[in-house]
């Protein structure tokens, strides 16, 4: 058993889902974890894959990829199927949008000891004035004070709440 | 004695209340405590999930690394939730349902009785997690499980604290 990753990006239309996902599972390709949304006016598919040697995904979903103008990208052999990561911790971001916020807050975290596990962002707000919004989950590798810490030297213009996930396990 | 797996579908049985706490109950109980000792950080566990349909649960939110407000130990016979209140979203794993874990809304507050291992009834009112851990427990003895509260991780109802200004 062999798992590829496979990122595929194209102009939103309706049926991308389950045009791309049919090819694959006609072909005997099992999906795992995957990640799709919509980005601005495109979509983006992102999916892990696990099937028999030998796949040719570029020539598997040619043609899926042709009708539907999708760009597709492909990592070959990547990991075999891992235990997930449970993230410890959540942080979340707003303020008046301008450049070099998710710069800013993930490079004192990354120095905090944060690994991120999976981070979202999105522009609201009205067009005059508009606002940012990123929220992220990770793992706190070195603890949650120095996250705290960390988070406190950023520039006072962002709202930033960090608030820990404690799963119940039962 | 094993932990059911979903899907096995006997995880989604409603169990039955237990009429005497006698000997082979007591007995049960113990080995169910031990299953919920050898799990992974749990804090909780209920009769089904050893494949036992009667309506026992053990809560211990005790002993968390972050002190949470909690009644201790508890083993469950019966229990019955007669209020909800509030609502809170968090993050549930489950010993049936490994290496996975999701968010689900709970309530925030909950009034209930039970009765314990030596007969002795209980009503008491709990909060926050342990409130959480008790309603994750007596969901599978309704043959509930966390995947069928579960809300997309993309919602976010979380209560924060700002620490910043």
């Amino acid at each position: 058993m062999k798992w590829s990753v496979l990122t595929l990006v194209g102009a939103d239309q309706s049926g991308i889902v389950a045009a791309v996902t049919e090819v694959l599972y006609r072909q005997g390709c099992s999906l795992a974890q995957a990640s799709m949304m919509r980005l601005g006016a495109n979509f983006a598919i992102m999916l892990r894959v696990s099937h028999e040697d030998g796949k040719d995904f570029r020539k598997i979903l040619n043609s899926t990829c042709d009708d539907l103008s999708l760009h597709l990208h492909i990592d070959e052999d990547v990991a075999a199927d891992v235990p997930g990561i449970d993230p410890d911790v959540q942080v979340t971001v707003y303020g008046a949008d301008r450049s070099g916020i998710v710069a800013q807050v993930t490079s004192v975290l990354a120095l905090a000891g944060l690994n991120i596990v999976d981070l979202e962002t999105d522009v609201g707000g009205n067009k005059e004035k508009p606002i940012y919004i990123m929220t992220l989950e990770g793992v706190a590798k070195k603890g949650i004070e120095p996250l705290q810490k960390a988070l406190e030297t950023l520039d006072s213009d962002i709202e930033v709440n960090l608030d820990e996930i404690t799963t119940l396990r039962g | 004695m094993d932990i059911l797996i979903y899907p096995d579908q006997r995880l989604k049985q409603l169990s039955e209340s237990v009429e005497d706490i006698d000997k082979e109950i007591l007995s049960f109980i113990e080995e169910l405590e031990q299953m919920r000792l050898a799990g992974p950080g749990a804090v909780g566990i209920a009769a089904p999930q050893v494949n036992m349909f009667k309506r026992v649960v053990i809560v211990d939110v005790s002993k968390m690394r972050k002190p949470v407000d909690n009644h201790g130990h508890m083993i469950m016979i019966n229990p019955e939730i007669t209020s909800w209140e509030g609502m809170e979203m968090g993050r549930e794993g489950c010993l049936s349902i490994p290496d996975f874990t999701g968010n689900v809304i709970r309530a925030e507050k909950i009034k209930l009785h039970y009765t314990d291992e030596t007969g002795k009834s209980h009503e008491i009112e709990s909060t926050g997690f342990e409130a959480r851990a008790i309603q994750h427990e007596m969901d599978h003895l309704d043959g509930l499980l966390f995947l069928d509260r579960l809300v997309s991780r993309r919602s976010d109802l979380f209560k924060r604290k700002n620490f910043k200004k």
